[in-house]
């Protein structure tokens, strides 16, 4: 890798903690642009709160966070995030239209409303998830993968360049994932950078270019060809994996 | 008499209408249970401010009665920190010890100011109209009105300016966080103004009715509608029911008006809960019966779907024997029959069933799904 390039996430010596306990010890992380990466590693090992630090949704202990050479307050308006599923109360009283057009809240700014463009924006944004007959349905009444694709054109009306997501998969149906898979590898074509905490080791060589192996420390990242080895994978979860690779 | 029926009305209405907006949001982030803990852990700032100013009316109070309420929550939410104790056991701990430093603040030195803790636990409505705002003798109309009038105001402001924020917060605070909307700020916001609207109200029903205004309205209207517009819409409107519908009662009986409107709120609470269409008791109730005699129908029709043209048709469709093949209670089966004879899935012919082109699309369709 050339040294001089820009970096579209730049993670050094991050260490976070809840009160003394560590939940991530002192991570680097370099994500160049355009590339579709997954954070893979055992529960707890602190893929959620890698994407909350890098959104400063937690405070580190120490170390720092750029996106694009700047601190993300800097850069709120090109980075997309897609939180879990059930981090959300799916009986709140709004439609699918709704929510995805919260996804413009930001460029709006405080006070403003969202207008006829927004709505134009969250359309485009819902046929892409293949949902625009949902627009006008209460949110409860979806199914899972229903409202992770609510989620994810969420995400996509903010047109971001990079987008960080938790667990997109998670509890969706076969044809739900791929079409979420379709979505990023588009994303990845469109020159954006995808970062996708991933819990499925089965899949990760069919659906991203970079991984990054963590538990608590990081234990590589890189090319998927190159880091996603099984002694690395051993290392990460503690030589409880004995399958994938060469199967 | 006249005029006081109307003030008492009017001062009820506004009250609920200014509680019932912030109440809308607090439901919806299930913090109503705050609102109970603000409404009493308010009483040593309202105490306090009193003692410098010596009026219940005075506009200090409001705002030392907001302070106090900010601070509880807080103190819960410093609580809930540590990670020792949960939201509920950190409330339960916080507004009582605030609360009662309150009570020991009116005993030990109130002793004959006009300040009693039944005034400020219960309210009484009935006497609201007769503290009057004058200004150089000119009399405007009930103080606790435009008191709340004021809050109704600055409610209405809050949500109107920043309904976009609160919905983003309530709703995904992280996603709001991240976006840059400060869900704490917000958060605090709303805090402030049910904190003000809690101590603007407590002369008007007491500071434990108040949670009926600030909860009933807005656990009402989330049962009939799926839009957070509607929702804020509904609740005024039923908590300016409630307020108007509790105020008749209490006259008509003569019990206290308080006591009355938080009783409405119940009750209307509750015929919502029975017959609101689609969520409600009585619309599931009929739907699960409705589909048992559905799912019944669809059974028989595709029994008579598979013996249809064969030989033995005729002895599968006899009526009489319908509950043995089917191993059916032979009272459900007769009932079954005449469902479907009623939806003219199936017609009669002397003792034997036929399906009709109808019965046989319903059960040729279930066959495919």
């Amino acid at each position: 890798m050339q040294p001089l390039e820009t970096k579209a996430i730049e993670v050094t010596d991050l260490t976070v903690a809840y009160q003394d306990k560590p939940v991530l010890w002192d991570i680097d992380l370099d994500v160049p642009p355009g590339v579709l990466l997954s954070i893979v590693g055992p529960n707890g090992a602190g893929k959620t709160t890698l994407i909350k630090a890098i959104l400063g949704l937690v405070r580190p202990a120490a170390g720092n966070v750029l996106i694009y050479d700047k601190p993300y307050e800097a850069q709120r308006r090109i980075v997309g995030y897609v939180p879990q599923r059930g981090t959300v109360d799916w009986d709140f009283p709004t439609n699918v239209l709704d929510v995805v057009m919260m996804g413009r809240y930001g460029a709006l700014g405080w006070i403003r409303r969202p207008g006829k463009q927004e709505r134009e924006l969250a359309m485009h944004a819902l046929e892409k998830v293949g949902l625009e007959e949902y627009r006008a349905r209460q949110i409860s009444q979806l199914s899972g993968g229903q409202q992770q694709r609510v989620f994810l054109a969420r995400a996509l009306v903010q047109d971001a360049t990079i987008y960080l997501m938790d667990e997109p998969f998670q509890g969706v149906d076969a044809t739900t994932e791929r079409a979420i898979v379709t979505l990023l590898q588009e994303l990845r074509a469109n020159g954006k950078t995808v970062v996708v905490v991933h819990h499925d080791l089965q899949t990760v060589e069919d659906y991203f270019d970079w991984v990054m192996l963590l538990n608590i420390r990081r234990v590589a990242s890189g090319p998927v060809a190159e880091t996603f080895t099984p002694d690395n994978l051993r290392e990460t979860y503690g030589g409880r994996v004995a399958f994938i690779k060469n199967q | 008499m006249l005029q006081g029926h109307l003030d008492i009305q009017l001062i009820a209405i506004v009250t609920a209408v200014a509680c019932s907006l912030p109440g809308v949001f607090l439901v919806l982030r299930r913090m109503t249970l705050m609102s109970d803990a603000i409404s009493h852990a308010i009483l040593p700032g309202i105490v306090l401010a009193f003692f410098l100013t010596e009026s219940l009316s005075s506009p200090l109070l409001i705002l030392a009665a907001a302070g106090t309420g900010v601070l509880t929550v807080v103190f819960v939410e410093l609580l809930q920190r540590t990670k020792l104790i949960k939201e509920d056991a950190a409330i339960g701990l916080t507004f009582p010890a605030l609360f009662s430093i309150g009570v020991i603040l009116i005993s030990r030195f109130a002793g004959n100011v006009h300040l009693d803790i039944d005034a400020v636990l219960l309210g009484e409505l009935a006497y609201a109209p007769l503290n009057r705002l004058k200004i150089a003798d000119y009399d405007l109309g009930p103080a606790s009105l435009y008191v709340m009038g004021v809050m109704l105001v600055l409610n209405l402001t809050f949500i109107l300016l920043f309904y976009k924020e609160l919905k983003l917060a309530t709703f995904d605070a992280s996603l709001a966080a991240t976006l840059g909307f400060a869900p704490a700020l917000i958060h605090y916001g709303l805090m402030t103004l049910v904190s003000m609207t809690t101590v603007g109200a407590f002369d008007a029903v007491g500071s434990i009715l108040v949670v009926a205004l600030i909860a009933g309205p807005p656990a009402t209207a989330y049962l009939m509608t799926d839009s957070l517009t509607r929702m804020l819409i509904l609740s005024a409107i039923i908590g300016s029911v409630n307020a108007v519908a509790g105020y008749w009662v209490a006259y008509l009986f003569d019990v206290s008006i308080a006591g009355a409107i938080a009783t409405m709120t119940l009750l209307i609470f509750v015929l919502v809960f029975l017959v609101v269409p689609n969520r409600g008791v009585i619309a599931i109730a009929r739907r699960h019966a409705r589909q048992k005699w559905e799912f019944a129908q669809t059974m028989l029709v595709i029994h008579l779907l598979n013996h249809e043209g064969l030989p033995e048709a005729e002895a599968e469709s006899e009526i009489a024997h319908l509950h043995e093949h089917l191993r059916w209670d032979p009272a459900f089966a007769n009932q079954v029959v005449r469902y479907a004879l009623n939806n003219q899935c199936v017609s009669q012919d002397e003792t034997l069933l036929i399906l009709t082109d109808r019965g046989r699309a319903i059960a040729q369709q279930a066959l495919v799904q």
